[in-house]
């Protein structure tokens, strides 16, 4: 019995190390219930018993006194003369404000002294205590005989004491744990070496290329792009601007992509790419059409390539363009953002080259007996960003774009079902199911006309509506004409 | 002017680092430090005082201290520590009313300085780049800490409009990371395979844990009113902050994150609620002007760097996957170096 009694109190001993840690902070206004408890903790378990307010009383000497306890109530005594040589603004302060307290009864100043204990350390924080403190330690669990040596350290006072409060800068760097820094890095992964799987890889090509008759330093040049490409997104060594442009994807693999759909698909020309600026920010306005808006990402395709700085058109997009899975991610990477006055802003403010297709899902959805005929411009909010940057505005008509896949009727009801702006019946969709998605090989042209400067006007004309709906108007009819002119200069459709 | 700064949640880790920082600011005279329970690491020269912040006694010791700065850093981020969101919401909103109220009666505070989020901007696709101060949510948080972070600054603007003559500035910080700080967002990383939102690729912006405390002492001791967006500058795509961390990813159907996040949180890897998971498949940006310029901080740490000192203390995803890999390597580099001998040879003959 007395055996297991004893087991039972260093049982709560240990385990009563954060009660009894608590118990000597007493929250604050509890203050003669402490009594209480103190009374009632040595019938249940003696062992608690130490840990009474009254830390300075000699009454230790039980002889069921513990080492660890008597080496709590030691810390706890040589600690306070220490705490009160300590110029501490407490006993100044509680006194000052003592006649404005209207709760506690009983005599305050010791009763304050004693509701306002400093923090002593009796342990070292356990692993859970410190994660629960939102702090990451990364140490494996301690075993129990570390831990009551680091126990014991940490209540050795005259360390503690003479301890300063250690700098800021040491704070800046925290020292790393020892079993963390020779972990292996990053490449934890059973993925084997990069670079001896290219090795391997390439060599492995070569001797296919030779087999197949093509220069093989060819194949090898074109494979380890593709390899350095891979490297370079594995280890997440690209960066992505406030929009979520990614140039490392956009240039590696998005334009790449739509080369040849650009080249020999539609085979695109373009006129007047001069009348975009070199540097600097500007507005291209363009008509919005072809049901799948390939328009926009051709554009920006040819600006790239055309132009002799190789800019890159930051497009604005619609809500839904980024509520879609993949569809949006794709956007933001190439250097789409949300079409509001604030992205349109920031954008002009870092001098960036800005597209817009003010007509929206009514260009593109439109029918095609309705082909080239501009739509509705939005509410001119462009035009005002534009004003309020004062960069100039280059409009754009694209031909061709009408035609790789003319709406012939819409289905309004599987539309709103999907929530989508429309669902259309083209010549090949839905018939031919995915092969109906291939647009018409049409042939394209894309002009860019002259500069509209929106600079010479005074402050606010951004806030002026008429002067907002006339440069909108402008813009919309001269896309409108250079349409017709185009339209007037091609010789068919498809050549 | 002898001042005196409470800080609230000082036995966390972010205010435990805040409060010893404060304390040794020039000016400020004395540190009391309030949390439920003491905090489990050294706080130097601040003073603990166990207290409640949902109970009226902290009213009590702002006036026996004379606390004049009050830095009230218990809005909790991560249910998993105080016991499950229910505790979290208590600590947060009703934490907070009561600290209002105290200050509010007090006749010794004249300034406040509250640790906010940029939770409360919410996550959404129709959100604009970047979120200044004077843009709200697009759509408002339906539930979990972002719920609480516009509650917390709704009842701070309460606040000052009853006490116009305090000094109130609100720090929204982004997602604080670093080598010692733990969140969701670090348990998130931390897992062995990070699953993602498929077909989605959020923008994140983080803060390194020191920059958080750099501002938050700034914020304390200077005299910026109003409200201050804190991020590292740039951002960091999900994907690419799963690559910095060498982690795989595992894509997901949006849909189904509800039963992800049960299981990871039934698991104890990482405990999600629902405006989280928006975060992790729309993010968010912060428009950080108005810390350069009013506030006068300049973060030390990029996004970029502030997530790469913390990927740094990453173990490896796969316990003894090194091992594995290295021996994948050398059979591979053998492999290869044997056929390019043997391709020497057939090119010489």
């Amino acid at each position: 019995m007395a055996a297991r009694r004893g087991t039972l109190a260093a049982g709560a001993a240990r385990a009563g190390g954060e009660r009894a840690r608590r118990r000597t902070t007493p929250l604050i206004g509890a203050d003669p219930v402490q009594e209480a408890p103190a009374a009632e903790a040595p019938v249940r378990r003696p062992a608690a018993k130490a840990t009474t307010t009254k830390a300075t009383t000699t009454k230790a000497t039980t002889k069921k006194a513990a080492t660890r306890k008597a080496a709590t109530r030691k810390t706890a005594a040589t600690a306070t003369p220490a705490t009160v040589s300590t110029p501490r603004p407490t006993p100044a302060t509680a006194p000052a404000s003592k006649p404005t307290p209207p709760a506690p009864a009983p005599p305050a100043t010791p009763a304050r002294r004693k509701h306002r204990p400093a923090p002593r350390v009796t342990s070292a924080p356990s692993a859970r205590a410190t994660t629960q403190a939102g702090e990451r330690t990364g140490r494996a669990r301690l075993s129990p005989r570390e831990k009551a040596r680091r126990d014991a350290e940490s209540r050795r006072p005259h360390l503690r004491l003479a301890e300063p409060p250690p700098p800021p800068v040491e704070e800046a760097a925290p020292p790393l744990d020892p079993t963390i820094s020779d972990a292996p890095g990053r490449s934890g992964l059973p993925v084997p070496d990069l670079t001896d799987l290219v090795e391997a890889l390439v060599v492995a090509l070569r001797v296919a290329a030779e087999a197949a008759g093509v220069a093989p330093e060819d194949v090898e040049r074109r494979v380890a792009q593709v390899l350095a490409y891979l490297r370079r997104r594995l280890d997440g060594d690209y960066t992505v601007d406030d929009f979520g442009y990614d140039e490392h994807f956009t240039e590696h693999v998005f334009y790449p992509m739509l080369r040849p759909l650009y080249r020999h698909w539609f085979r695109v020309e373009v006129r007047g790419i001069e009348n975009i600026p070199a540097e600097g920010g500007a507005l291209v306005v363009s008509n919005h059409s072809g049901t799948v808006a390939l328009d926009s990402l051709m554009v920006q395709l040819a600006i790239h390539d055309e132009h002799p700085a190789h800019r890159t058109m930051r497009a604005l997009g619609a809500d839904l363009v980024f509520q879609t899975p993949f569809v949006g991610t794709m956007a933001r990477r190439s250097g789409s953002t949300l079409a509001t006055n604030d992205d349109a802003e920031r954008l002009f403010a870092r001098g960036e080259l800005v597209g817009v297709f003010p007509e929206g899902f009514k260009g593109t959805g439109k029918p095609f007996s309705e082909r080239y005929k501009l739509q509705r411009f939005g509410r001119g909010g462009f035009v005002s960003a534009a004003l309020a940057a004062g960069v100039p505005i280059v409009p754009c008509s694209v031909v061709g774009a009408e035609e790789i896949a003319p709406i012939l009727g819409n289905m309004g009801t599987l539309a709103r079902l999907l929530g989508l702006p429309y669902a259309p019946i083209t010549p090949t969709f839905p018939w031919l199911g995915p092969l109906g998605l291939v647009p018409l090989p049409s042939k394209w042209i894309i002009e860019f006309g002259t500069p509209i400067e929106t600079e010479g006007h005074e402050d606010g004309a951004a806030d002026d509506p008429m002067l907002v709906f006339d440069l909108t108007d402008q813009v919309r009819e001269t896309i409108q004409q250079t349409l017709y002119t185009l339209l007037m200069q091609r010789r068919s459709v498809f050549f | 002017m002898a001042r005196v700064v409470l800080v609230t949640g000082v036995s966390r880790y972010l205010g435990g680092l805040l409060a010893r920082r404060i304390a040794l600011e020039p000016g400020v005279d004395h540190v009391v430090g309030v949390d439920v329970i003491p905090p489990p690491h050294d706080i130097g020269g601040v003073e603990f005082v166990r207290a409640d912040i949902r109970n009226p006694m902290i009213g009590r010791v702002i006036d026996s201290a004379g606390v004049d700065t009050v830095v009230h850093m218990n809005v909790i981020a991560t249910p998993t520590f105080v016991g499950g969101r229910t505790p979290q919401k208590e600590i947060n909103v009703i934490g907070t009313m009561q600290l209002l109220a105290a200050c509010q009666k007090s006749s010794t505070v004249r300034r406040l300085v509250v640790k906010s989020s940029a939770a409360v901007y919410g996550s959404t696709p129709r959100d604009p780049a970047m979120f200044t101060e004077d843009m709200g949510a697009r759509r408002t948080p339906s539930g979990g800490f972002g719920k609480d972070s516009i509650e917390v600054e709704g009842y701070v603007r309460g606040f000052a409009r009853r006490r116009p003559d305090t000094e109130i500035l609100m720090l929204r910080l982004a997602n604080v990371i670093g080598p010692r700080i733990r969140t969701s967002i670090t348990d998130y990383f931390s897992m062995p395979v990070i699953p993602v939102p498929l077909g989605y690729d959020a923008r994140m912006q983080f803060l390194h844990e020191d920059d958080a405390i750099d501002a938050l002492v700034l914020g304390g001791a200077g005299s910026t009113t109003g409200v201050v967006n804190v991020a590292g500058d740039g951002v960091v795509t999900v994907l690419q902050a799963a690559a910095l961390a060498g982690r795989p990813v595992l894509p997901l159907p949006l849909n189904t994150a509800g039963f992800v996040g049960g299981m990871t949180k039934r698991l104890g890897l990482a405990d999600f609620s629902p405006d989280q998971m928006s975060f992790l498949a729309f993010g968010r940006g912060l428009d950080t002007t108005r810390m350069r310029d009013e506030l006068g901080f300049t973060p030390r740490f990029t996004t970029r760097e502030a997530f790469e000192a913390f990927a740094a203390t990453l173990g490896p995803a796969v316990p003894g996957g090194s091992v594995l890999s290295d021996a994948v390597s050398g059979v591979a580099g053998t492999a290869s170096q044997a056929v390019l001998r043997a391709l020497g040879a057939g090119s010489g003959r």
